[in-house]
């Protein structure tokens, strides 16, 4: 790998887990660009605050549970984890309900954080 | 899809040789797929399959190299925390041969 | 007629459409379109009121998933995949809201 200056990546999570591929098309690129030494912030809005709740079962729907996984990202030292308050509360939900630390913050400071990143990828 | 026979049962593996479900794993097919690879199993090694299971576990994922490396650090202590101890024990990478091992999938962003 | 809705009420007007255009019969939630059930969401109060002219139903097995099971709102029945089957069956008609 060729020593370089960190670029700012954050990923924008804005779908729910099961109905389509993209939160778990996310956390696999997220969890193979975590090698490269990056700067990654994981931003959580939309109906992208429900990858994060607690207590999924997904035996019925015979589909992986990939939300544990998101409890390895420290290990990866993916540790900026970012959720739009606003988000949350239009679905009923807290911080509380998350299967993560994340920091809470308003859509004009996660607009502010965006503008700092020199790449951003959309899910 | 390929198959190993163990005790006169036969599982499904991919190309590569790890097992399609993780469900069917039990130490057996452990030393099988050991043997195949060359590795002499012992109570060091059983120590970091069992590790990786159990991430598993917890986790959902195989974790890459460099964070199994870290946590097995972390909990089992730096003299065993480092790839020249793993890779001792696993010469072709932890990744790569204890993953086939433990019946987990190929780590998520090992080529 | 029975109505069934697979998509997040915050991602796709799908449930918007169904509830101004069904008259009257079932509406199952199936798939994203479970969170619509969710208490103290922003369609919390649609469904509530869809519900006196509606039975609505949701798809246990994805609720489940989305780890929501504890917090539907009142008027809605859960079932499985046998019972999705018996409201098909026991309709004359089905109209997906995609």
């Amino acid at each position: 790998m060729t020593e370089g200056v960190a670029k700012k990546f954050m990923f924008v999570n804005r779908t729910a887990p099961y109905g389509t591929i993209y939160a778990l098309e996310s956390l696999e690129v997220v969890l193979i660009s975590a090698a490269f030494d990056q700067d990654v912030s994981l931003v959580f809005v939309d109906d992208g605050v429900w990858q994060l709740k607690k207590g999924q079962q997904t035996k019925g729907i015979e589909t992986k549970n990939f939300s544990p996984t998101y409890r390895a990202l420290e290990g990866y030292d993916v540790e900026k984890l970012y959720v739009e308050r606003e988000s949350l509360e239009s679905r009923g939900l807290t911080e509380d309900d998350l299967l993560v630390d994340v920091n809470v913050l308003s859509s004009s400071e996660l607009g502010e954080l965006m503008a700092e990143q020199d790449v951003v990828l959309s899910f | 899809m390929p198959t190993i026979e163990v005790n006169g049962k036969s599982y499904e593996t991919d190309e590569e040789g790890y097992l399609v479900n993780l469900a069917d794993w039990n130490e057996d097919i452990a030393n099988h797929i050991a043997k195949v690879e060359n590795v002499d199993m012992s109570q060091s090694h059983w120590e970091v399959v069992n590790f990786l299971r159990k991430y598993y576990d917890e986790y959902q994922i195989a974790p890459a190299v460099r964070v199994l490396t870290k946590a097995i650090g972390k909990q089992l202590g730096p003299e065993k925390g480092n790839s020249q101890y793993l890779y001792e024990l696993f010469p072709y990478g932890p990744a790569k041969q204890a993953c086939k091992i433990a019946g987990l999938p190929k780590p998520t962003g090992c080529v | 007629m029975l109505h069934i809705v697979n998509k997040s009420p915050q991602e796709r007007p799908s449930l918007d459409a169904c509830l101004r255009i069904a008259e009257s019969g079932s509406i199952l939630l199936i798939e994203d379109a479970v969170y619509a059930a969710v208490k103290g969401s922003a369609s919390a109060g649609k469904l509530a009121e869809a519900a006196k002219k509606h039975r609505i139903y949701v798809l246990l097995p994805d609720v489940e998933a989305r780890a929501i099971a504890d917090r539907l709102v009142d008027g809605v029945t859960g079932i499985d995949y046998g019972g999705f089957v018996d409201l098909v069956a026991d309709h004359r008609a089905c109209q997906s809201w995609l």
